[in-house]
């Protein structure tokens, strides 16, 4: 039944210790999930605050570790809202459509085995071997993509189902700057695709084992690597791309409404995609559990130590975004995903395979970078001659008519 | 194993085909289309074609219902329909009829093409939980191999020999996405331009002298920078 079998914990007969694997992997990975978002909440709020000089919570526990805790038990015994317009169904339902996606992600993200000597392949108690991933399905990196585009409905029927413009306006605004970074993220992944080969997150680990210029960062050109950060960013509506609940406009935004364990499901939802993106991040572009040191002692340690770090680095510069950079304006925002993203990526994707038609039938690698430099340059200047004709057409219906064509904004 | 699969996914995709029909809230239609692209995608998976099933979520369910909810919100249409008027008139007595011959047409054709011979439950499904012959039948040639990813076999297909085909649909997609930005944008009347921050400030003060203008400009800026670096996470965490 099972094709061109994965993972070696599926090969051979399927028993009663396979099962107790399989079903221990997910508990293991869901506690973990939900370890790091009550990290990663305390963690922010710390971080904020020191950046910020302010103390920060320091109640709850040591150094305050436990106020996410504190805040989850005050939300849970909150009064349960429900507004009068709201769609009730609906409204029940969001909170979930957008937790499943970001649960569901962490699956195909390789936490650890060594690559180097063994193909990350993990020996487990009872004889079998099984890959540190909750699954490693042939569609890999799709699955993150298609989960991706399914976190959309939680956030937009929230909206809507609220019955209240602020939230509805949120939602209209997520759903259009989600699907517009999609793109982006998209071409940023096809170049990790066109360097591993393969579309499973454990052989696109294992293409970039044996030492740190194998990594995607540096063997996709580190381009596709910014890309996908920004876009990334992007799509988890995080500062500075979080027009989706801009507080200052929108109250705040999608999840106006929401209150109690609800409300606590979005919040569940944001921090666990963000913990989500970063572990994404280093699986496609920083080698994964791979080292950038191979240390053999003590086997299983440092590969799921070395992912950890590569994983705090990340949830570090997402925090680091929240409290520097300030929040985009809409027009900019389209700005950046259309006219900068989209076409870079695109270019990139194509640049890196002619390089990779090029290795296959013997081309001459300068020439090949040189015609794409032209490519890019061409193509380039044309983007922005148009660009600029757009603007030097506003500017002169400015000029013609100073007041009556914008006086509404007065 | 495949045929419980079948059954559930099947029921899965024929109520949330019922569902959409039935639905009178567009929102809760669209809602219930998502159910049935979703046990499509579970019966893709189940015929080994796993790309197909991923696509058919990011495509459709990630982006093309999207687009449905979008203009519905934005279109204002999200009321339910009034079921006592008829908006074509004679509608409620030729639907069921087309209905009735849209099926038809349907089993003509799946009758048609099904090699089977033995029309026996057991032939056609075997007994639950063994392995049956649902691969691609019928209508497909073979079955998908299995001894590698089904990505690799599609790629190859597609740009191999099939590689004019999907250029020109390539093409064809191109040609409809500006085709609809010219539509969308035609402009009737005067251009609106984009006004730059710095416009509305000065616009939105009594007209003074230019000097008061530019200072203007500066205090809003220093206010702009003040709100955004604000403690959002602490407020966030406590609401």
């Amino acid at each position: 039944m099972m094709l061109f079998a994965a993972d070696p914990l599926l090969v051979g007969d399927f028993g009663w210790d396979t099962l107790a694997i399989m079903l221990g992997k997910v508990v293991i990975a869901f506690a973990l999930l939900m370890l790091s978002v009550l990290f990663m909440v305390w963690f922010e709020r710390k971080v904020v605050s020191d950046l910020q000089n302010r103390i920060g919570p320091n109640r709850a526990g040591p150094w305050g570790l436990l106020q996410t805790l504190a805040d989850g038990i005050k939300l849970f015994f909150k009064e349960d809202l429900v507004p009068n317009k709201a769609d009730r169904f609906v409204f029940g339902l969001a909170p979930y459509l957008s937790l499943i996606p970001a649960f569901l992600t962490f699956a195909i993200v390789p936490v650890g085995g060594d690559f180097t000597n063994n193909n990350g392949v993990v020996p487990m108690p009872g004889g079998e071997q099984t890959y540190l991933q909750v699954a490693d399905p042939p569609i890999g990196v799709l699955l993150f993509l298609a989960m991706s585009s399914l976190a959309v409905y939680g956030i937009m029927l929230a909206g809507w189902s609220s019955g209240s413009k602020y939230p509805l306006l949120g939602s209209v605004r997520a759903s259009a700057q989600m699907v517009s970074y999609e793109a982006a993220l998209g071409l940023a992944v096809v170049a990790v695709l066109i360097q591993s080969e393969s579309l499973s997150s454990h052989d696109i680990v294992a293409a970039q084992q044996g030492g740190i210029v194998n990594w995607n960062f540096f063997a996709t050109g580190v381009v596709p690597f910014f890309v996908f950060l920004i876009a990334g960013t992007a799509e988890l509506n995080r500062p500075p791309f979080d027009l989706v609940e801009a507080e200052q406009e929108l109250v705040g935004g999608f999840h106006t409404e929401y209150s109690s364990i609800r409300f606590a499901l979005f919040f569940l939802a944001e921090f666990m995609n963000t913990v989500t993106m970063s572990a994404i991040i280093v699986t496609l572009f920083l080698g994964g559990p791979n080292g950038p040191i191979l240390i053999d002692s003590l086997g299983w340690f440092f590969p799921t130590f070395w992912f950890m770090l590569k994983l705090f680095v990340f949830l570090f510069t997402f925090v680091w975004f929240r409290a520097t950079l300030p929040r985009l304006r809409y027009d900019q925002l389209m700005d950046l995903g259309w006219k900068l993203l989209i076409p870079i990526s695109l270019g990139w994707v194509l640049f890196l395979g002619a390089q990779s038609i090029g290795r296959d039938r013997g081309w001459n690698s300068i020439a090949i970078v040189a015609v794409t430099a032209l490519v890019f340059a061409v193509a380039g200047s044309l983007l922005v001659a148009a660009i600029n004709t757009a603007k030097a057409d506003r500017a002169r219906a400015l000029e013609e008519d100073p007041e009556g064509a914008h006086g509404r904004f007065t | 194993m495949e045929i419980v699969v079948f059954f559930i996914s099947a029921v899965i995709v024929l109520s949330g085909g019922i569902g959409v029909v039935m639905a009178k809230n567009p929102v809760h239609a669209a809602l219930f289309l998502v159910q049935t692209l979703f046990g499509m995608a579970v019966l893709f998976i189940l015929q080994h074609a796993h790309f197909l099933a991923a696509v058919q979520v990011v495509v459709y369910a990630g982006a093309i219902v999207i687009l449905f909810l979008f203009v519905i919100m934005l279109l204002g249409v999200d009321k339910a329909e009034r079921l006592d008027v008829d908006p074509i008139v004679g509608q409620r007595l030729v639907a069921p009829l087309i209905g009735l011959l849209l099926f038809a047409g349907l089993m003509a054709v799946l009758v048609g093409a099904t090699e089977f011979t033995d029309w026996s439950w057991s032939a056609r499904f075997g007994d639950f939980g063994v392995d049956t012959e649902l691969n691609g039948r019928p209508g497909a040639e073979a079955p998908i191999a299995t001894d590698r990813p089904d990505v690799n076999q599609l790629g190859e297909r597609l740009f191999t020999d099939w590689v004019f085909a999907f250029e020109i649909t390539a093409l064809l997609l191109t040609i409809a996405v500006v085709g609809a930005v010219v539509l969308a944008r035609r402009i009737t009347g005067e251009l609106e331009p984009i006004p730059e921050a710095e416009d509305l400030w000065v616009r939105s003060r009594p007209v003074a002298a230019d000097a008061d203008g530019d200072d203007a400009v500066a205090d809003g800026e220093d206010v702009a920078d003040g709100d955004d670096a604000g403690d959002a996470a602490d407020e966030k965490a406590d609401a």
